[in-house]
């Protein structure tokens, strides 16, 4: 796409890399649960950045209000400089629960944001095609989604996210349904394909090792009210095979230094 | 659209599922009608009672009337108002429960009337119907509504109202409108409850019709069964009630088709 050359910053003022969502202020009430106190964030364009924390600290409410899946209490989100009120064409997002429609093939799945939009049966389905092919699934276009594992019911979750074109991808504990091993090959996939699309990611995840390995930024998040604990930026390069990463001094000190952090909120 | 696209071989080396040269399910289908058949036959010859004709004889019976027009006039009679009153029910309680589903006001509007129609006992009320529409086609169409009609509502409502919450999200995030949530996601994910809904009104609708046949107009279908009980033809009447449960059952599977066709395309396969 062209318009990404001639998004010159709007904002000359902002470090690089520029930051495409901010979290302003943000804070969140469900009646009187006090779920996130505060917070503010940078989400530099092109980087991974993940949320992870202790259960019921207001992840996946964070994620939510970014997509603008609900409504913050206080606080603002900005997309780009501006401030949004709700979803938009920017940003899509990848359910913990796949969310996939079970009356539809695959096909229509991925395609259904397109769907919504109205573009071209024809044209979609190309679209469509291409990244379930991306993905892995070609060849199961037609099938439906109780015919499929989980870990392939996800990507075809995470195909539907990425045939939109949105530069930002929100996504919940993407591989929380998907055995050891698949999680391994998906996570090494999902970092190709970002790689190649220079999207954005704001990533909910439980797994420490998970989070080291795809992220450039890490937010830990304190147990609820949700707050910011710390910012971690583990600085891993990825030009290694996956697994070197995963022997890299690097990688096994940011894990280490996490845990070491979390372990005290369980106590 | 997604019916044409939804046809895929078999994986290889799966095992052949079929006897005689039909699927399983249908040979055991068939093979379950035939055992009840049987028993029915058998019970009918020992007599288990004299108002118990047997299999044989009610089949006879049957054939004869369909082929001297009796049934089919009687037919005529029935499916006239039940037609009728289940297409209003379909049409209107489908609608009314929809809107319940989705608005506060229309619930609280609806919920209390179908709430109590349901609960109440429709058949005791019957004969009161005549009071305001007679005992023509009008009075036995309502009769149908009565019945058909809170069942419907009540199923298509509580389905709505509990459409998949995620799903709904997943239509916002991509930036679906209110009317593409309501009918690309909402109704399609409510419609096994909607249509389990008009099976069962389409159920107590034929209830309705013959109530109301047996209660305030003696004709059609209705009457053809209380008038070969009244002079002990038991072969006929069982034959009046059998091509009831045969109508049923074609209804019933008529509208299943449709479903599968319509809205959920991905059972065919299962
Ligand atoms: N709809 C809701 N109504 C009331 N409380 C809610 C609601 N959704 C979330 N909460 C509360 O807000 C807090 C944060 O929830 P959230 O789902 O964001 O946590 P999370 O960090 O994603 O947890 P997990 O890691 O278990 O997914 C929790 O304590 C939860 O009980
Ligand atoms: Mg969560």
């Amino acid at each position: 796409m062209s318009d990404v050359a001639t998004a010159a910053p709007l904002n000359p003022a902002s470090a690089t890399p520029e930051n495409i969502v901010e979290v302003r202020n943000i804070s969140k009430f469900y009646g009187s649960v006090h779920a996130l106190d505060k917070i503010n964030l940078s989400f530099p364009k092109g980087q991974m950045t993940t949320l992870l924390g202790p259960s019921g600290c207001g992840k996946t409410t964070l994620l939510k209000i970014i997509a603008g899946l609900l409504e913050p209490s206080d606080g603002e989100v900005l997309i780009n400089g501006k401030v949004v009120n709700g979803p938009g064409p920017e940003r899509a997002f990848v359910f913990q629960d796949f969310a996939l429609l079970p009356w539809a093939t695959v096909l229509r799945n991925v395609a259904f944001g397109m769907e919504l939009a109205k573009v071209p049966k024809a044209e979609r389905e190309d679209k469509a095609r291409h990244y379930i092919n991306e993905v892995g699934l070609s060849g199961f276009e037609d099938k439906y989604p109780h015919e499929l594992s989980g870990g392939m019911r996800q990507r075809v979750g995470l195909a539907r996210a990425m045939v939109v074109k949105a530069d930002v991808l929100l996504m919940d504990e993407p591989f929380s349904a998907v055995d050891e091993q698949n999680r391994r090959k998906f996570q090494e996939d999902l970092l190709h394909l970002l790689a190649a699309e220079n999207k954005t990611v704001i990533f909910v995840t439980h797994s420490i090792e998970e989070a080291v390995y795809v992220s450039d930024q890490i937010v830990l998040l304190s147990p609820r009210p949700g707050q910011i604990h710390s910012i971690i930026r583990p600085e891993i390069s990825r030009d290694t095979s996956p697994d070197d990463i995963r022997r890299d001094k690097k990688y096994l000190d940011a894990v280490e230094n996490i845990w070491t952090d979390l372990r005290k909120y369980l106590d | 659209m997604l019916a044409a696209t939804s046809v895929t071989p078999h994986a290889k080396g799966e095992k052949s599922d079929r006897l005689f040269g039909m699927s399983d399910t249908l040979f055991y289908r068939i093979l379950s009608v035939l055992i009840v058949f049987g028993v029915w036959e058998i019970a009918g010859m020992i007599p288990i009672s004299i108002a118990f004709p047997t299999f044989s004889s009610t089949m006879a019976a049957m054939f004869e009337m369909i082929f001297d027009g009796r049934l089919i006039y009687a037919y005529g009679e029935t499916l006239k108002p039940l037609g009728m009153g289940v297409a209003i029910s379909a049409f209107f309680g489908v609608t009314i429960g929809v809107s319940m589903g989705l608005n506060r006001l229309s619930q609280w509007v609806w919920e209390p009337i179908f709430v109590v129609l349901q609960a109440s006992p429709v058949a005791a009320l019957i004969p009161l119907i005549t009071y305001a529409y007679g005992i023509g086609i009008t009075a036995k169409t309502v009769a149908v509504i009565m019945l058909a009609a809170p069942i419907i509502v009540l199923n298509t409502y509580k389905a709505v109202r509990n459409a998949n919450p995620s799903l709904i999200q997943m239509c916002r995030s991509f930036q679906g409108t209110r009317l593409q949530e309501i009918w690309i996601v909402i109704v399609p994910n409510a419609a096994p409850v909607i249509f389990a809904g008009l099976r069962l009104g389409v159920a107590a609708g034929f209830i309705g019709v013959i109530l109301a046949e047996l209660l305030i107009t003696p004709t059609g279908i209705g009457d053809l069964i209380s008038y070969h009980r009244s002079i002990a033809e038991y072969d006929y009447m069982y034959a009046a009630v059998f091509t009831i449960i045969v109508f049923s059952a074609v209804m019933v599977g008529f509208l299943e088709t449709v479903e599968i066709k319509y809205f959920r395309p991905e059972k065919k396969k299962v």
